[in-house]
């Protein structure tokens, strides 16, 4: 599935609730699913630029496809990094590289989550272009 | 019952918790803006005709509420700023740079603190850190060993934490910095919202006041300059309505506190703060001392209704702000999930960093009380926390 796909799959289970409240009990849950980070990947160099709470992101490649790993201290940001990660995770360098979509935008984010958050949503992503352009 | 007087909660429905980051404003003093701008908007202390005599007059009567209401000695003593920042920056270049020492206390705002660093001061080397006790109460002790250690130093401490609500005794502090013949300068960003400050029973040299903290207008402020200080105190800038006289071959100042005013000044503002003054003067202290300290420990009793609330702080000697956080659940979670609750409060290092990493902390939710702040707030708070955090916890 390409990122856009796996994107507009994301955007409908958030269209899916008018109650912002409801929208957020989503976004922890899903937040609850990430599978937890090792402490020994807790690093400085993991952690993404641009969040108010910390976020480490980190890489593995396989058959060609970068699959990411991560998390958070808060549990909303969790789930926002288990969205990320349903989205560019198994990609391969070349879609990574060749994405420029604005996903605030896209997942209609700037209307739940505070400007803070969504630099920290442009931080993981600029974290996980930048894994890709390193490979 | 005081929320009347406020616009802002006739036309919202968010409970209103972050007043120690900015008060709301009666309409008294949305009005008096208004009119400068819609009646009589010219420039003070430069033209001549009616409207701006009028201005210029209004201006200057502001100056003599504020000597009023703070009890200062002379109305040159007051000098308008664009808010506290300003005014302990202000201060700290033109008159606290040529002393050795300044001592601080474990409670400031970054105001208070980053201003020193930036003349190249860090601990051990021009600064000093007041330690406090595991209530965040000022170490007294440590602030004479302080003081003897470094004698003639500037002392600049907050009069009441902006993050914890705690109340320092100035007082104490200045008779006590006095006695070693320190300097002592307050920041006083949280005082008038909360208490009567009077500059001759207190007896300080310095106090920095803020406005839009005080249910005035954002980017007015002012800076009490004692009397004896004010010779030694340099201009911080100069400018348009500073000077006596200007040649190419240079320049004479006037006397404080015009010579400290450069350019034209935030006169709306300036009028409005005056407006929440003497609002304030309509409310009466003994009322707002009353309702805060009720609605307070009212407060602090349902919050403690909250299981795994971590205090830092008890309620003596403190007033407007509660910090707390859960155990277990990060701040910033809580702050996101009330805002949708219509719940105003702030999350975060509240511009304090060093006492949270004192604490072991990141920050805190912080809930800041107004006098106009009552028991329905408090409900309505304490409810949509216990939500958050059912959501939050597995």
């Amino acid at each position: 599935m390409s990122i856009e796909a796996r994107v507009e799959e994301i955007k409908e289970d958030l269209d899916f609730f008018e109650d912002e409240l409801q929208k957020y009990e989503y976004i922890i849950d899903l937040g609850k699913k990430l599978e937890p980070l090792d402490d020994e990947h807790k690093i400085p160099a993991n952690l993404v630029h641009g969040c108010t709470s910390q976020v480490w992101l980190i890489v593995e490649k396989k058959d060609g496809k970068l699959y990411f790993t991560g998390t958070s201290d808060a549990i909303i940001v969790k789930g926002l990094v288990y969205m990320i990660l349903q989205i560019f995770s198994g990609s391969t360098i070349e879609e990574l590289k060749d994405t420029d979509m604005d996903i605030v935008h896209e997942l209609k984010l700037a209307e739940v989550v505070t400007p803070n958050r969504q630099s920290g949503v442009i931080g993981m992503i600029k974290k996980i272009k930048e894994y890709a352009n390193k490979m | 019952m005081f929320k009347k007087d406020f616009p802002y909660f006739k036309n919202s429905n968010i409970i209103y918790l972050d007043n120690a980051a900015t008060t709301q404003k009666p309409q008294a003093v949305i009005n008096s803006q208004i009119e400068y701008y819609e009646q009589y908007c010219a420039n003070t202390h430069r033209s001549n005709f009616g409207d701006a005599n009028k201005a210029t007059l209004n201006y200057e009567n502001a100056r003599k509420t504020l000597k009023e209401f703070i009890n200062a000695n002379k109305v040159e003593e007051l000098i308008f700023t664009k808010g506290v920042s300003e005014s302990i920056n202000f201060i700290a270049s033109s008159f606290a740079k040529k002393y050795e020492t300044v001592i601080i206390s474990s409670l400031e705002h970054h105001s208070n603190i980053v201003p020193w660093h930036m003349q190249g001061r860090t601990i051990g080397k021009g600064l000093e850190v007041v330690k406090c006790d595991e209530n965040l109460s000022f170490n007294f002790a440590h602030f004479e060993e302080l003081l003897q250690n470094n004698p003639k130093a500037f002392v600049s401490v907050t009069h009441i934490s902006n993050a914890f609500g705690k109340i320092h005794d100035i007082k104490a502090i200045t008779e006590l910095a006095h006695k070693y013949d320190a300097v002592v300068m307050i920041d006083g960003a949280q005082s008038l919202a909360h208490m009567r400050v009077d500059m001759q029973d207190l007896d300080v040299d310095f106090f920095a006041i803020s406005a839009h903290k005080t249910f005035g207008p954002t980017g007015v402020g002012a800076i009490y300059v004692k009397e004896h200080y004010l010779k030694d105190v340099e201009a911080y800038q100069t400018g348009g309505a500073t000077i006596h006289e200007v040649t190419f071959e240079g320049s004479t100042l006037l006397d404080s506190p015009y010579k400290f005013e450069a350019g034209t000044q935030n006169i709306a503002g300036v009028i409005g703060f005056a407006s929440a003054l003497e609002y304030l003067n309509h409310v009466g202290y003994e009322n707002i001392e009353a309702i805060e300290k009720d609605v307070y420990h009212y407060l602090d009793e349902k919050l403690r209704e909250i299981p795994d609330i971590e205090f830092y702080n008890d309620t003596s000697d403190a007033i407007g702000s509660r910090s707390f956080n859960i155990k277990g659940i990060v701040h910033d979670d809580i702050g996101i999930l009330v805002d949708k609750m219509k719940i105003a409060l702030r999350v975060g290092h509240h511009c304090a960093q060093p006492i949270m990493q004192q604490l072991g902390i990141k920050g805190t939710i912080r809930v800041s009380l107004a006098f106009y702040n009552d028991y329905k707030d408090v409900d309505k708070l304490v409810e949509a926390l216990k939500r958050a955090i059912s959501m939050l916890k597995d």
